[in-house]
């Protein structure tokens, strides 16, 4: 590489992208440790499979079904960013927030559900793991609708249109959120 | 002077203090030629009026050699230490030799609870007998432990016998050990348990046969 | 720029790097003397048991306890990473890469708050009933699980929370160092003219950012476990105490790594300076700093030699944890041979340096005794260890930053520290570093046990009073001799002697600006044409060769 150009050196990505994939490869093993822990002390012990027989498992193929909806439209929104159509971002990160609403509402079933038979998070080393590992999830979750109704109103205001490129990164997360869901859902509901 | 260990009364724990000498004698070398280097080099090459430093990259095979060949010995000597130590953990926590006697000990906030089988030989009936923080064994006998915990980690540790095993809750643990010489040796916890863990203090009695039937016979007396 | 901002947007919430530099600086040092002051308190009562430590009382077990976890808690998570990772990084990496600040300033600004808050709930963990966290650093539950089994309350919640903060702090400075290497860098800056301590910095974030999420969920699980009744770490609900430990050491070690690279790079780079001569084999070392950061991964069981794990799990990680000496030895020596034929000046950062690498040789020693399974059955949880992980971490955390303090102070601050000053402090800390760890070797081999209050009360330990008086002696000693620093910086700082732009003639983009530098860092931005080594070069007439500086003979870059 030759000096004497006026520009600086770089890796050719927008710092902003780059700084979420490191974020997100900080994310994996925060969820990795998660997993990797449930596999190994359920492997360790016998019982976990009728625990897990109490989960409404109907509920979770729902929820399975907005999360994956809700990639589509914040991809649908990063799209429309791309054309300036600043309207339509809106319409897509509003369908998404919905969404993502959506599927914590139906875990608040869920959660309300099986308190109310007695699967409390203290009911046992699966139960440990359930509520540990979906609320961690469902805070993720909610911290991805905050970031799009933050962007949503922007794109209704208008002022998100000097900051197209945080639909994408918005995305980037919220794609991300969608895929740990998708090793949940097996991990939890189907094993 | 104090000696460097304690007086090692297992029959293991030689073997134990001969992978620490053998470490220490290669470890030893390697201070001496690192940090004597540096201080020769300090002194030798101090910033002397009119003498510019040598402009040394190291970045030919010529002069990575002097790097890279002390490596492939760091390299052997690792692989060394490393083989003749796997052969000293595998005699201490691998294979057991068959045991003379067993004992379980309950680790709790703060004592040593050993349950002896009695003369059954078996744990859970009748002729059990619990003693806190006193473990009584005959000398040259293979003594196996079997480590619980009631509540926290604790660490069974005998000095003399260079023996220590974590005590878990929710597990039981193996161990054994084979005492030398007859005396009385601590039984300290060696895993931070709570406010009482400085004091929690076992005591192992290593008697004589004689001695030891003797104690037998006093605990369980055979007109029983 | 900055009188334009006023007081608080310049001094307290401001996004320049160097500021945020300083008071990452300026609360680690604070969170030192908090350091200093529990290593006091333990020394005491292991010396002098249940008498009153002067200037404090009697020491309880139970506050004694607090004190343990406290002082390791403080010093790696709020001395050594603060100044080492946070401060060093953030001054240095922009300027040393010819960067105006780092990519995301505000995320920046925001780290630090993060992290000031962690400091203030760590703080505030002292004040609550029941006291501070009194479970170890390392926090091995069930103990740490369940109040009952310590008797502290929200002292340990705060832990939890005030450790999850810091790594949240962590987390987004690691962001903004990678982001601001990859995509900043000044025109001919290329990745292999980066100084290495840049390299080590990036290495260190790498690690800490793909290690540390294991234990982040490793602390959520253990606040459910004692806040909302799960049983993740507890045998009697079907929980695993050992799980705990997995996750701690998977980060802990690479934690390790973490405050070590950065401690090395600074010494890396004071001696190349000191020596007037190139860094040996800069390239591999770089290779060998990565080996060892993925290396750092696959070491985490030998922590867990007696933990209860299946013992033919620990000859793998015995040896895995032998061979990483390999990388970390190739690094020693090459700086070793920096050495050889050099030109050496002993300014107190170059001593420090010396000090500092003559330090943690030793200590990277003591661990291949650690590191070999079947004698740390007998030295697993004793004095031993304590000494081994003082000699690696201390030579980075103190004599590490102190060499980084002694060397950048000018450019900080604009002023020059003592020298003579400089150098007394180093000798003090050196002659009574050593006179408390040396021996602290010693009462180890002799059984003593980590973490006990009182030693008196074990027979076989009753001989070691003596020498336990001896380190604890030293100890305050090396305590004290740390005024002369603390004079020697404030006195600096009110009435130094104004430094030049490049007061050791260094070579590296840092010393190219003002001291201290404006906001924006350089007037123009440089341009690099060679590595950061240039010294002694035959291409150049004096024996450097900055980094910016066009050679009009010949156009070709060395390197």
């Amino acid at each position: 590489m030759n000096a004497n150009t006026a520009t600086m050196t770089d890796s050719g990505i927008p710092p902003g992208k780059t700084g979420t994939w490191w974020f997100l490869a900080s994310e994996i093993p925060v969820f990795g440790g998660l997993i990797a822990s449930y596999i190994v002390v359920r492997l360790g012990s016998a019982g976990w499979g009728e625990a897990s027989s109490h989960l409404n498992f109907t509920l979770a193929l729902i929820n399975t079904f907005l999360l994956l909806t809700s990639s589509m439209t914040v991809v649908m929104a990063h799209a429309a960013s791309q054309e300036n159509n600043y309207r339509s971002v809106a319409n897509f990160l509003g369908l998404t927030v919905l969404l993502g609403l959506g599927f914590l509402g139906v875990k608040a079933v869920e959660y309300t559900t099986e308190i109310a038979h007695g699967f409390t998070p203290a009911a046992g080393i699966f139960w440990s793991f359930y509520y540990g590992m979906t609320g961690l999830h469902g805070l993720h979750v909610l911290a991805g609708i905050i970031v799009n109704i933050v962007l949503w109103i922007g794109a209704l205001k208008g002022s998100l249109a000097r900051h197209g490129h945080r639909v994408e990164l918005a995305g980037l997360y919220w794609h991300f959120v969608d895929i740990v869901w998708l090793f949940l859902f097996p991990l939890l509901y189907l094993a | 002077m104090l000696n460097w260990f304690p007086e090692n009364v297992s029959t293991f724990g030689g073997e134990v203090d001969g992978i620490f000498w053998l470490i220490f004698y290669i470890t030893t070398v390697w201070f001496f030629i690192t940090e004597g280097l540096i201080v020769y080099f300090a002194f030798r090459y101090r910033r002397k009026p009119g003498e510019k430093a040598a402009y040394v990259l190291g970045n030919t095979t010529a002069e990575l050699a002097w790097i890279l060949v002390p490596l492939a010995i760091v390299v052997v000597l690792d692989l060394w230490i490393d083989i003749r130590g796997a052969a000293v953990w595998a005699n201490i926590k691998g294979e057991r030799p068959a045991a003379d006697i067993t004992v379980r000990a309950m680790g709790k906030q703060f004592n040593w609870e050993f349950t002896y089988p009695g003369p059954d030989g078996k744990f859970g009936t009748e002729d059990d007998l619990k003693i806190d923080n006193d473990l009584h064994v005959p000398v040259g006998k293979v003594v196996h432990v079997v480590l619980t915990s009631k509540d926290v980690i604790h660490s069974f540790f005998l000095p003399h016998a260079r023996l220590k095993q974590d005590v878990v809750p929710g597990r039981e643990i193996p161990a054994w050990f084979q005492i030398s010489k007859p005396g009385e040796y601590e039984i300290p916890c060696a895993e931070l348990c709570g406010f009482g863990h400085s004091g929690m203090n076992g005591k192992l009695y290593a008697l004589s046969t004689e001695d030891y039937e003797k104690w037998v016979k006093e605990k369980w007396p055979p007109e029983k | 720029m900055s009188e334009e901002l006023g007081y608080w947007r310049s001094r307290v919430f401001s996004t320049d790097h160097k500021v945020i530099a300083k008071q990452y600086l300026s609360l680690g040092l604070f969170w030192a003397l908090m350091g200093g002051a529990t290593a006091y308190l333990i020394r005491w009562q292991i010396a002098h048991p249940d008498t009153e430590a002067p200037g404090w009382g009697f020491i309880a077990p139970d506050f004694y306890n607090m004190l343990v976890t406290m002082h390791g808690t403080i010093m790696v998570f709020f001395v050594a990473m603060p100044i080492l990772l946070a401060a060093f990084g953030n001054f240095l990496i922009p300027l040393m890469i010819g960067a105006k600040d780092m990519a995301f300033p505000r995320l920046n600004m925001l780290s630090f708050w993060v992290f000031f808050l962690a400091s203030v709930v760590l703080m505030a963990s002292f004040f609550v009933p029941g006291g501070a966290a009194a479970a170890g650093w390392t926090g091995y539950p069930p103990l740490s699980a369940k109040m009952e089994y310590t008797g502290v309350g929200w002292g340990m919640n705060l832990w939890l929370l005030a450790l999850a903060l810091e790594f949240a702090s962590f987390l987004l400075g690691g962001v903004n160092f990678l982001t601001t290497a990859m995509n900043m860098r000044a025109p001919g800056l290329t990745w292999f003219r980066l100084p290495v301590i840049v390299w080590m910095q990036l290495t260190a974030a790498v690690i800490f950012m793909l290690s540390v999420g294991p234990l982040i969920a490793g602390a959520v699980m253990l606040l459910m476990d004692r806040l909302i009744g799960t049983t993740f770490f507890l045998p009697e609900g079907g929980g695993e105490p050992l799980l705990w430990q997995h996750l701690f050491w998977f980060f802990g070690h690479p934690e390790v790594y973490v405050i070590l690279l950065p401690g090395l790079g600074i010494v890396v780079d004071v001696i190349s300076v000191f020596s007037r001569k190139p860094v040996f084999a800069y390239r591999p070392i770089i290779y060998s700093t990565i080996v060892a950061g993925f290396m750092s991964f696959i070491v985490w069981a030998h922590h867990q030699f007696i933990s209860g794990i299946d013992p033919r799990l620990a000859m793998p990680f015995s040896i895995t944890t032998i061979i990483i000496s390999v990388p970390f030895a190739f690094v020693i020596f090459s700086i070793i041979a920096t050495l050889w034929r050099a030109s050496i000046t002993f300014s107190a950062a170059m001593l420090f340096a010396l000090g500092s690498l003559g330090v943690f040789i030793f200590g990277g020693l003591t661990g291949i005794f650690n590191g070999s399974a079947p004698v740390d059955i007998y030295i697993h949880d004793t004095y031993f260890v304590v000494a081994h992980f003082h000699y690696t971490l201390f030579s980075v955390v103190f004599f590490g930053s102190f060499a980084g303090l002694y060397f950048w102070f000018p450019k900080m601050f604009g002023r020059m520290m003592n020298e003579a000053l400089g150098k007394i402090h180093f000798w003090l800390t050196f002659i009574f570093f050593n006179a408390v760890f040396i021996p602290m070797h010693l009462v180890g081999l002799r059984g003593m046990m980590r973490r006990i209050a009182n030693p008196m009360q074990y027979e076989f330990l009753k001989p070691l009073e003596p020498l336990n008086m001896f380190i604890t002696l030293s100890a305050i000693l090396l305590l004290v001799s740390q005024v002369v620093f603390v004079i020697n910086f404030f006195m600096s700082l009110a009435r130094g002697k104004a430094a030049e732009r490049n007061p050791w003639q260094a070579n590296t983009l840092e010393w190219t600006t003002d001291s201290p530098p404006p906001h924006g860092n350089f007037a123009a931005v440089p341009s690099v044409y060679r590595g950061p080594y240039e010294y002694s070069s035959p291409e150049s007439a004096e024996d450097w060769l900055p980094q910016d500086r066009p050679l009009t003979a010949s156009r070709t870059a060395v390197r």
